[in-house]
């Protein structure tokens, strides 16, 4: 039997005043994945997550999660939104951030547990941080803020993480280290939904793309729409880009499917 | 007695706004505070009109009003009409505080209400309003007011600390997990509107602002923790009441502008002593 989608994205439209952002969505993710949703710069992706996670309310069209209204599955989805729409000079320490991850499962009016105190522990040593726990957070580099956002993602312990933009101006090693933890998310049966930016770590990062333009290009496995054509009409006037990388694909012997 | 009842009156607006400033700073919102202690006059002056009377209730209770509807204002002029924050709360505080007073100088000038008193308060005659509370204590009734007021504030922050706290350092992940990101905000506006409204009937608009914006800004340069920042902002309200208010004395010049003064002189100093401290750091780590 077909497995379920984990997200359905049915007709959905979003506005901007009266500029679309997103127009006219309809697709399904699929479960237990690495999933790329790729596109230009202001094609809609973050609007997108966004509007999964109830951030942004649509002008039309609905999503589902774990086919039913986000509302009842809050607790197993967890969000990292983009690193730059913080204030990272505000006063507060890293672990008082990844603690965040622990308010809706403890509640806002209780205090933390033993237990919660653990699993920010562990939380932070996944991502290599727990020395910088009593850091305050105006002093962590571009990769350090970062990972302290997915540190505050794994304390909530959902099984789905949607995440905007996390390798866009990190460093190397923290780029390598985000990778080692969503390949041994994907392992432990977690869904993975990432907003990014570079098509040369496409193929190699997702196992599912989605392609926007403000519509919907294409979404399927990766080796079915990663494809001249698709990403043509995806990146549109960037052609010279689009050549250029299929050029350099084409001479690393990618297979690429031509149609 | 008389310098007693005017700092301790200083020092619980200084908690008050120190308290409320230190969210709106983070918040990027000072200016909210401003807005709303202008915006309540036309309030005061149609509560003043309806009852008569220059009593505290009804004239509190017109000024809540008009700060609320300063706060419903410029939200819809920054969500609906898609105007920028910042020229939402000029254009909404303005067009208040011009009513206001429009409407007192044509019906305003038999009653003891005038614009100097709402710009400049009235601390210096604070003892004036004295009256016995219970047990032999006699305190100035604004007083009193405030101090309830303090007593309220301190206790809703810290009940809703991890609310207004991850609400202000990201509100998208809060309404992500299912946090009511809109209450938060206008159980912050409540609190923000019942300050400068109990407020700037004994100190003044100008010196609310001054409170609001100061001691969080200095408190801010001084330590990198959210609540040591607070309580440091309190501290150094307080300070700055007394240093004001002796000032002033000395001086022989309005209180409010003293202590307003002050509280820009602490900053300047804190500033320029930070950085040097800074470069000292830089110096030797590099």
């Amino acid at each position: 039997m077909k497995q379920p989608p984990i997200i359905e994205v049915h007709n959905l439209t979003v506005l901007y005043g009266r500029k679309p952002a997103l127009w006219n969505i309809d697709f399904d993710l699929p479960e237990k994945q690495v999933i790329g949703i790729m596109g230009p710069n202001g094609s809609g992706k973050s609007t997108l997550l966004k509007s999964i996670m109830g951030v942004v309310t649509p002008t039309s069209g609905f999503t589902k999660v774990y086919d039913q209204s986000l509302n009842n599955v809050r607790d197993r989805v967890s969000y990292v939104p983009q690193r730059q729409d913080i204030d990272w000079d505000f006063p507060a320490s890293v672990w008082e951030i990844v603690a965040m991850g622990r308010y809706q499962k403890r509640g806002l009016f209780k205090k933390l547990t033993t237990e919660d105190q653990d699993i920010i522990t562990d939380s932070l040593e996944k991502v290599n941080m727990l020395g910088y726990a009593k850091r305050q957070i105006s002093q962590l580099s571009g990769g350090q803020q970062q990972r302290v956002f997915l540190a505050r993602a794994i304390a909530q312990q959902g099984d789905l993480f949607l995440m905007d933009e996390p390798f866009a101006g990190v460093d190397i090693a923290t780029e390598e280290m985000i990778i080692s933890l969503l390949k041994d998310m994907k392992e432990a049966g977690k869904t993975l939904v990432i907003v990014h930016h570079d098509l040369h770590t496409a193929q190699s990062y997702f196992d599912h793309l989605v392609l926007l333009n403000t519509r919907l290009i294409a979404s399927g496995p990766t080796e079915e729409v990663f494809t001249d054509q698709i990403l043509t009409d995806t990146y549109g006037g960037k052609l010279t880009t689009i050549s250029k990388i299929s050029q350099e694909l084409e001479n690393k012997e990618f297979p690429i499917r031509h149609k | 007695m008389n310098d007693f009842y005017t700092i301790l009156t200083a020092s619980l607006v200084a908690i008050n706004c120190a308290l409320m400033g230190g969210f709106l700073m983070m918040r990027k919102m000072v200016m909210i505070g401003d807005a709303i202690s202008h915006a309540v006059l036309p309030g005061i002056f149609m509560a003043y009109y309806i009852s008569g009377s220059t009593a505290s209730l009804p004239i509190l209770a017109g000024a809540a009003f008009s700060g609320i509807l300063a706060t419903l204002m410029i939200e819809w002029f920054t969500k609906k009409a898609r105007l920028q924050s910042d020229a939402a709360i000029g254009v909404s505080y303005t067009l208040l505080f011009a009513i206001g007073i429009i409407l007192i100088s044509k019906w305003g000038q038999n009653a003891d209400l005038d614009q100097q008193c709402v710009l400049y308060g009235e601390i210096e005659q604070i003892s004036f309003w004295l009256q016995p509370i219970a047990f032999g204590i006699v305190l100035p009734k604004q007083t009193v007011i405030l101090l309830a007021v303090a007593v309220l504030l301190i206790g809703a922050v810290i009940w809703g600390y991890k609310g207004l706290f991850i609400t202000t350092f990201d509100p998208d992940f809060a309404l992500s997990t299912g946090v009511a990101v809109t209450f938060w905000h206008y159980f912050l506006m409540s609190g923000v509107s019942l300050t400068t409204v109990v407020s700037f009937e004994s100190v003044g608009a100008i010196l609310v602002i001054a409170f609001l914006s100061g001691p969080p800004a200095i408190a801010y340069l001084l330590t990198e923790d959210f609540k040591k920042m607070l309580i440091l902002a309190c501290l150094v309200g307080i300070l700055c009441s007394i240093g004001g208010y002796y000032a002033a004395k000395w001086l022989d010049v309005s209180v409010a502008g003293a202590i307003s003064t002050f509280i820009g002189l602490v900053f300047m100093v804190v500033f320029i002593g930070t950085s040097l401290v800074k470069r000292k750091v830089d110096v030797i780590s590099t």
